[in-house]
């Protein structure tokens, strides 16, 4: 055990700052919260006092400070969320019409740049395969997993052992996933569980992910088997909505299990289905992490999310790293226009 | 759907007739569904369970061998976990710095946006201002902004401070090593703060308004309103948010590459497994190790507060 433990202190200080500044702000917000209202109200009561005894007529009450109380309650979110997210946004839209050093105007020129360069292009046909493939594979496996563990035994068990990827980083699947995939030349034992089963079906052992365009799918294999765990929570908690009546009708209708699903289920988890793919969609397209790590965005793999931090902080191109951070943004724009108009619909149907 | 209408006395016979049938039919449906459940249930553990295996086996092992020869020759060693945590040489991981760091880094940007946000979702449910519903759905759809869009000029906020028509107004934050987790602090703060303040605004405007009448009636302030009376009964909720949010700052890769540096001052396990992978990919015996590492605490957190989670997810996603 050679680990030294006084070099990692400074960190536990820091921590600790962090924590005292969490204690300071949040508990001096509260405290002048409290205080502020009680002075005043001890001054009216000074008013009302000096008022009585001197004769004059008695002060009108102000309407209660309702606003001011809000205003120090929303702070810190809007002081935050101006600085750190609203104002940054806007200056990446700025930004992503200049150039790479952020000095002059260059106009559309960084967006012509991302329709006309072909491993731009290919980048985009990728984020477009993985938006595709993603929430249809990983809402279908929820789907199928959900209504065939429903009520069975050990359903909770079986839910979670589906659930658990949730868990697990993008980095961490990423290895995992890695060493499934892992390679030896064929004289070799293989160590990847691909391979292996490759090797005893006959075939011959591949490096998977340098083969584009295989290894783009492969990497989709990972995100679906983080997601399909999230698709199926919801929807399973969806399934477990429907009312008893109305299966227990249908059952007594002799209505085959085949039918039973595409006519009683499928209607009536349609709200949950949209929700869950359009939350996946979003968030397979920032998808970034398992690119990253699993092939650092080569071999014909990289993604909107990978190209744009590359451009913005490996190769310093501020404009071409922010047109494609407004395009990301561009893209989410009709999904969550779609997700609104059905929640309206739901609202009104 | 042709069988399904038939007239009630037919109907009737149709089930009493199809009973026997049925039966077995059921019983095989139900024996493939369980079949067809248990193979997607292997195919998603399997890879994981291979990762688990393989980091306890001697580093030979693993290179030369699968994971599932185990079974007929097991050889199990810590050697890997020691080696990647307090391992001196630098290629070894040091992986237990990068824990401490992603410790640091974790805490407060799960507690600064929780209590922010309570408090923002407690005014925007509770207290009477105008424009409050405007502001609401402004904050609400700050969700749809991908966090891409405020890397650059965020980083350049914190480097080179706000300079607006040639007068610093906000001065560069210049952190040197540790101190850089007050940025990552900063930036996951902000990030998380739209969804905060939608998921917990969910919970705190479905409270009782009797309730908070009463206490108004009793001369209660808003600022005692929220300690004495919300807080103790959203506590379900900030659970929920809290794990959300824990989950997504350690498991984050992304924000912490881009504010922490690549350091072991500062960044977290998951900069340092990403690198890992990418500069010394077939080193098996530390990847296999130094993930597992990085996945056991939230493993934890989730495994035992699950039931806050999936709440959470279910309200998070269903009724947005």
């Amino acid at each position: 055990m050679e680990f030294d433990f006084a070099a990692e202190q400074p960190k536990f200080l820091m921590l600790m700052y962090g924590l005292i500044a969490f204690v300071a702000v949040v508990g001096g917000l509260l405290l002048l919260l409290d205080v502020v209202p009680a002075w005043f109200a001890r001054r009216r009561e000074a008013q009302l006092v000096a008022a009585s005894v001197s004769g004059a007529p008695l002060p009108r009450r102000g309407k209660p400070q309702e606003g001011l109380f809000a205003l120090f309650f929303l702070l810190p979110t809007l002081l935050l969320l101006a600085v750190g997210l609203v104002g940054p946004a806007i200056r990446t839209t700025l930004l992503s019409f200049m150039d790479a050093g952020s000095n002059n105007w260059v106009g559309l020129r960084n967006y012509g740049w991302m329709f006309s360069d072909p491993t731009i292009l290919r980048v985009l046909t990728n984020t477009l395969i993985w938006v595709i493939l993603v929430p249809l594979v990983a809402t279908s496996f929820g789907l199928i997993y959900a209504v065939l563990v429903d009520k069975a035994r050990l359903e909770a068990v079986a839910k979670s052992l589906i659930f658990l990827p949730m868990a697990i980083s993008f980095v961490g699947a990423s290895i995992i996933w890695k060493f499934v995939y892992a390679y030896r030349s064929e004289e070799q034992q293989q160590i990847g569980l691909l391979n292996q089963i490759v090797v005893s079906l006959g075939g011959e052992p591949k490096q998977w992910l340098l083969d584009s365009p295989l290894n783009t799918f492969l990497l989709i294999v990972i995100m679906v088997w983080i997601q399909a765990g999230f698709a199926m929570v919801v929807l399973s908690a969806a399934i477990k909505a429907i009312p008893a009546d109305i299966v227990e009708a249908a059952r007594l209708d002799g209505v085959s299990p085949w039918q039973m699903f595409w006519q009683i289920t499928m209607p009536s988890i349609r709200p949950a289905l949209i929700v869950v793919v359009v939350t996946l969609s979003i968030a397979t397209l920032k998808v970034f992490d398992i690119v990253r790590t699993a092939t650092n965005g080569n071999y014909d793999t990289s993604v909107i999310a990978n190209e744009m931090y590359n451009q913005a902080f490996r190769y310093g191109q501020n404009g071409q790293g922010s047109a494609l951070a407004v395009f990301l943004f561009v893209l989410v724009i009709p999904i969550v226009i779609y997700q609104i108009r059905n929640l309206r619909q739901q609202r009104e149907g | 759907m042709t069988t399904a209408t038939p007239t009630v006395p037919t109907g009737a016979q149709a089930i009493r007739k199809s009973t026997a049938a049925g039966r077995v039919r059921k019983r095989l449906n139900s024996r493939t569904a369980t079949l067809v459940s248990i193979v997607i249930a292997i195919a998603w553990t399997v890879p994981t369970v291979g990762l688990f295996v393989s980091s306890f086996r001697p580093e030979n092992e693993i290179k030369t061998t699968g994971w599932w020869t185990v079974f007929s020759n097991p050889q199990f060693t810590l050697e890997n976990y020691q080696e990647v945590l307090f391992g001196r040489s630098s290629s070894s991981g040091q992986l237990a710095s990068y824990f401490i760091n992603s410790l640091a880094i974790t805490i407060p940007s799960v507690l600064f946006p929780l209590a922010f946000a309570a408090l923002a979702a407690y005014a925007l449910a509770w207290i009477n201002f105008r424009g409050r519903d405007w502001l609401y759905i402004a904050i609400f759809a700050l969700q749809i902004v991908p966090l891409q869009m405020a890397l650059v000029p965020l980083l350049r906020f914190f480097s080179t401070g706000v300079t607006i028509a040639g007068v610093q107004v906000l001065p560069a934050w210049d952190l040197v090593d540790e101190q850089k987790f007050a940025q990552v602090w900063f930036a996951h703060t902000c990030f998380a703060l739209p969804f905060a303040v939608f998921l917990l605004h969910n919970f705190i405007s479905q409270l009782p308004a009797d309730l908070m009448e009463a206490a108004r009636v009793d001369g209660a302030t808003h600022p005692r309103i929220f300690r004495t009376i919300v807080l103790p009964l959203i506590t379900p909720a900030l659970a929920a948010f809290g794990i959300f949010q824990f989950l997504w700052v350690w498991n984050d890769l992304l924000v912490a590459l881009i504010f922490a540096g690549g350091g072991n001052e500062t960044a977290p396990l998951t900069v340092r497994l990403a690198e890992m992978a990418g500069s010394r990919g077939n080193e098996w015996q530390r990847l296999t190790a130094g993930a597992f590492v990085s996945i056991v605490v939230p493993l934890i957190v989730f495994l035992s507060l699950q039931r806050y989670f999936v709440r959470g997810l279910l309200a998070g996603s269903v009724k947005g």
